[in-house]
């Protein structure tokens, strides 16, 4: 844990869809290097989180702070510039576009990106279609194309909306090996998982949601303790 | 266009004004010749009573029609033709007119609702300039001439429509007829349906509602009470021409009801009179009336899509809310 | 003869078919490539052409700037007014319905003509064919003007060239991408807005530099372009929007349709394009090339 402040750090975020309320003052701290997964059920706004973050909804107030910079007031093509890279729950990959167009679509925002090679390396079966429209790929390599065309960017900061979505359990399997992956290397990852048992391999803190606010925030190690917890608001 | 129309200020107070402003209305066009040129304010109401007629596609169904001059100008072409070539009565002429509008309203309609928003435009427009290269080589329109020196006639062979007067009143009471259609097709239960197609087309399909049989009429009746505002239009300048059906003129109406205010009852009555005024200023002036209708098209999209007296009721809007709540 | 017509007459309106369907092509190819991004149809796109020809005469007539030059300077000028009106206005409008975007350069469109008309009048002026290009070549069995032959293929290399940039191009990338999904482009970093100002300038320098290759083929005139945007417009619908190529083809096949009628049934050549729409939008409103329904 970095004894620095955090590098990401969102206080009363409050965000609208249209007329309609969907974060209330939501609160968050992610250290460099820490992965923290939003919990939460379908609809309490774990995803309007991660665009209000982003900047996706621009109807938003309250305090986002990311490396010291307020990124609130920033236009959107800032916030990816600032390092912070964003992976939706949709993959969102182009079908007018072939894989190595989609790979090599987001611009560099630092140095430290990792190159095609290194990402062919860790994604063997992307270099295969790398010519194939985008998707044409398999849901799980539609993922695989997702998050390694934010780490070609060389984003410090990985937001991800709910990577093992429909995914069959080798897959996730796969998923797994390449978070804590990109863990190892040194990643901030804010992940949003319904599947608490795959976060738990890689989180190091969690925070549950509900009703657009954030109600609890416990570290991994009290997962277990916290399993009434969860299953009251989870109905899991 | 869901987001430029203005809902008309609601409550007693609302009606009462709105009341006073209809019986006003209609005092003043009664007394109006007697102060104004007659022919002046016959204009105006021809193009009024265009103006609305399109406004019942765009502002209450929510369909952009690029040519609506093939409907004005169809049967400006269509009396002019049956009153002077085949003598009939005005009564008739006017008929025909509106008759043959309504057809070509039924021919391009059905074409036009295939597609939807910007390609229903584009088909309209189109179609209608198809029918304008048609009314260019056939022998019927007269061509590059157009049809000159139409008769006004007798009027149910009793009153002489040539006489100025009598002419205004057979126009203000064609025009008021015509509104009247307009107001009680938009206030009636096939106007809600219209209303809400507009709003959210998905929805009224998923309601059951067979969407493009309600836009197919909506059109045909546009294109018949445009057809009736150029029926009378060939009957008071006693002429048609090439330019009643250019695409000039569709964009004219789009003006028109856009400056007005799209969705209202009278905005493009206050629109038409407007640009008929305009045009009439500008006509003496040097100043070429094409730039000044794409200026104020340009300003009104940018910044005054509500239309004047869409503008007006935004503003009454306000006042009552802030105002005794 | 052919089909009871001299092959003189045949060629010859199939030419001036073919050189109508390039001016088709490429204009319909500005129009979809403003429309796919942008999602605005846009109506000053015949007044942007008529403006690249105007270009090109004026700054023959008062800066003795030739041909050659005025294949570069006139896109170019015209590009940059698209531009500006992209930055001032259009911008503004890509929040609320699309028709307005339509209502907006039909008022624009207004404008450019109503001022070059002010000015100029409304006879065409005449531009004179480039010295390397005039004269022309006997095929035998017609007569080809060298200029004419230049349009066809220049058209051709400037639909290809678009075709290349679009599908081809990093740049052409962040195009097809941003006209999928121009929220998710622009939370990559990438600065959508100024795509939007570029597309909207390449849309109206590709109409200029058509302006320019017409003008020695037809006369510059304010009008040029207004009875043209409308059969551009149909050509449109029968192609659909949803593709390059579907606009470049569907404008040459138009053309020579356009050219056939003129030869067999000339009354009908003025409205043979709008029929096909009328068919078209009967068997397949999307059209010939169309993705949307």
């Amino acid at each position: 844990m970095n004894s620095a402040g955090p590098l990401l750090s969102v206080r009363g975020l409050n965000a609208w869809y249209g007329e309609s309320h969907a974060l209330h003052g939501v609160d968050l701290d992610i250290h460099q290097g820490e992965t923290v997964t939003l919990l939460g059920r379908n609809g309490v706004g774990k995803t309007t989180t991660l665009r209000a973050i982003m900047g996706l909804i621009r109807k938003r107030t309250g305090q986002v702070s990311f490396a010291g910079k307020d990124l609130i007031r920033l236009p959107l093509h800032h916030t990816a510039r600032a390092g912070i890279g964003y992976v939706p729950e949709e993959r969102g990959i182009f079908s007018t576009l072939t894989v190595d167009e989609n790979l090599m679509l987001p611009p560099v925002v630092a140095k430290d990106g990792m190159g095609v090679d290194e990402i062919f390396e860790l994604f063997p079966n992307l270099k295969e279609r790398r010519n194939s429209p985008g998707t044409k790929l398999s849901g799980g390599e539609q993922q695989m194309l997702a998050i390694a065309r934010i780490l070609r960017t060389g984003a410090s900061t990985i937001l991800l909306d709910e990577p093992t979505e429909g995914l069959a359990p080798v897959i996730v399997q796969r998923i797994g090996e390449l978070l804590a992956e990109l863990k190892r290397r040194g990643m901030t990852i804010l992940l949003v998982e319904q599947n608490f048992r795959f976060a738990s391999r890689i989180a190091d803190r969690f925070y549950l949601m509900e009703h657009g606010k954030v109600l609890s925030e416990f570290p991994v190690g009290d997962l277990d303790n916290r399993m009434g917890e969860l299953h009251d608001v989870l109905g899991v | 266009m869901a987001d430029a129309t203005a809902q008309p200020p609601q409550g007693r107070t609302a009606n009462h004004a709105e009341m006073i402003l209809i019986g006003f209305g209609i005092v003043a066009l009664l007394a109006l010749p007697f102060f104004v040129y007659p022919i002046f304010v016959m204009k105006m109401m021809c193009f009024a009573l265009f103006a609305c007629a399109f406004n019942l596609l765009l502002g209450y169904t929510g369909l952009l029609s690029f040519g609506h001059a093939a409907f004005f100008g169809g049967a400006a072409y269509f009396t002019a033709h049956a009153v002077k070539v085949w003598g009939v009565s005005p009564e008739i002429g006017i008929l025909i007119g509106v008759a043959g509008a309504a057809l070509l309203g039924l021919v391009i309609g059905f074409f036009a609702i295939r597609r939807q928003g910007i390609y229903f435009a584009m088909i309209t427009l189109a179609l209608s300039q198809m029918f304008y290269f048609f009314c260019v080589q056939a022998r019927f329109t007269g061509g590059e001439d157009g049809i000159q020196g139409v008769p006004r006639g007798t009027f149910l062979g009793i009153f002489d429509l040539r006489d100025e007067h009598t002419m205004y009143y057979f126009v203000a009471a064609n025009f008021l007829v015509g509104l009247f259609f307009v107001w009680r097709i938009v206030n009636s239960p096939f106007g809600l349906i219209l209303r809400s197609i507009r709003e959210n087309e998905s929805r009224a399909i998923s309601l059951g509602y067979s969407v493009q049989n309600y836009k197919l009429a909506a059109f045909v009746m546009s294109a018949a009470l445009a057809g009736l505002a150029g029926a009378i239009k060939a009957l008071v300048f006693q002429f048609a021409t090439l330019t009643d059906v250019a695409w000039q003129m569709s964009g004219e109406v789009i003006l028109m009801t856009l400056l007005g205010g799209i969705g209202t009852m009278v905005g493009p009555i206050f629109g038409a009179g407007f640009v008929v005024a305009l045009q009439n200023l500008l006509a003496t002036s040097d100043f070429p009336v094409t730039i000044a209708t794409g200026l104020i098209f340009m300003i009104c999209v940018l910044i005054f899509r509500r239309g004047i007296v869409g503008e007006i009721y935004a503003w009454l809007e306000r006042r009552r809310s802030t105002g005794t709540n | 003869m052919i089909f009871g017509i001299p092959i003189q007459a045949f060629a010859g309106q199939l030419l001036v078919g073919l050189i109508n369907g390039s001016f088709y092509a490429m204009l319909s190819l500005g129009l979809a490539i403003i429309f796919g991004l942008l999602r605005v149809i846009n109506f000053a796109h015949g007044a942007q052409y008529m403006l690249g020809a105007f270009i090109g005469y004026l700054i023959l007539a008062k800066l003795g700037i030739g041909y050659w030059p005025a294949l570069i300077l006139a896109p170019l000028a015209v590009a940059l007014f698209g531009v500006v009106v992209e930055r001032l206005a259009l911008s503004r409008l890509y929040d609320v319905d699309p028709l307005y975007g339509l209502l907006f350069t039909f008022g624009l469109a207004l404008v450019i003509e109503g001022v070059f008309r002010y000015v100029y009048g409304v006879s065409g002026n005449p531009y004179p064919v480039p010295p390397a290009l005039a004269g022309g070549v006997n095929l035998g069995f017609m007569f080809l003007p060298i200029y004419r032959g230049w349009v066809v293929v220049a058209s051709l290399v400037v639909c290809l060239g678009t075709w290349l940039l679009v599908e081809k191009t990093k740049f052409g990338s962040y195009l097809r991408a941003a006209t999928e999904n121009p929220k998710l482009v622009q939370a990559f970093g990438v600065n959508v807005p100024v795509l939007l100002t570029l597309t909207y300038g390449l849309g109206a320098g590709l109409a200029g530099l058509a302006g320019i290759l017409a003008a020695p083929v037809y006369q510059v005139s304010p009008l040029m372009g207004s009875n043209l945007i409308i059969i551009v417009f149909a050509v449109v619908v029968v192609g659909g929007m949803g593709s390059i190529l579907g606009a470049i083809v569907t404008g040459y096949m138009l053309g020579l349709a356009e050219g056939l009628t003129k030869v067999f049934y000339p009354e009908a050549s003025s409205i043979v394009i709008f029929v096909i729409m009328a068919i078209v939008l009967l068997i397949r409103p999307a059209g010939l090339f169309g993705k949307d329904a």
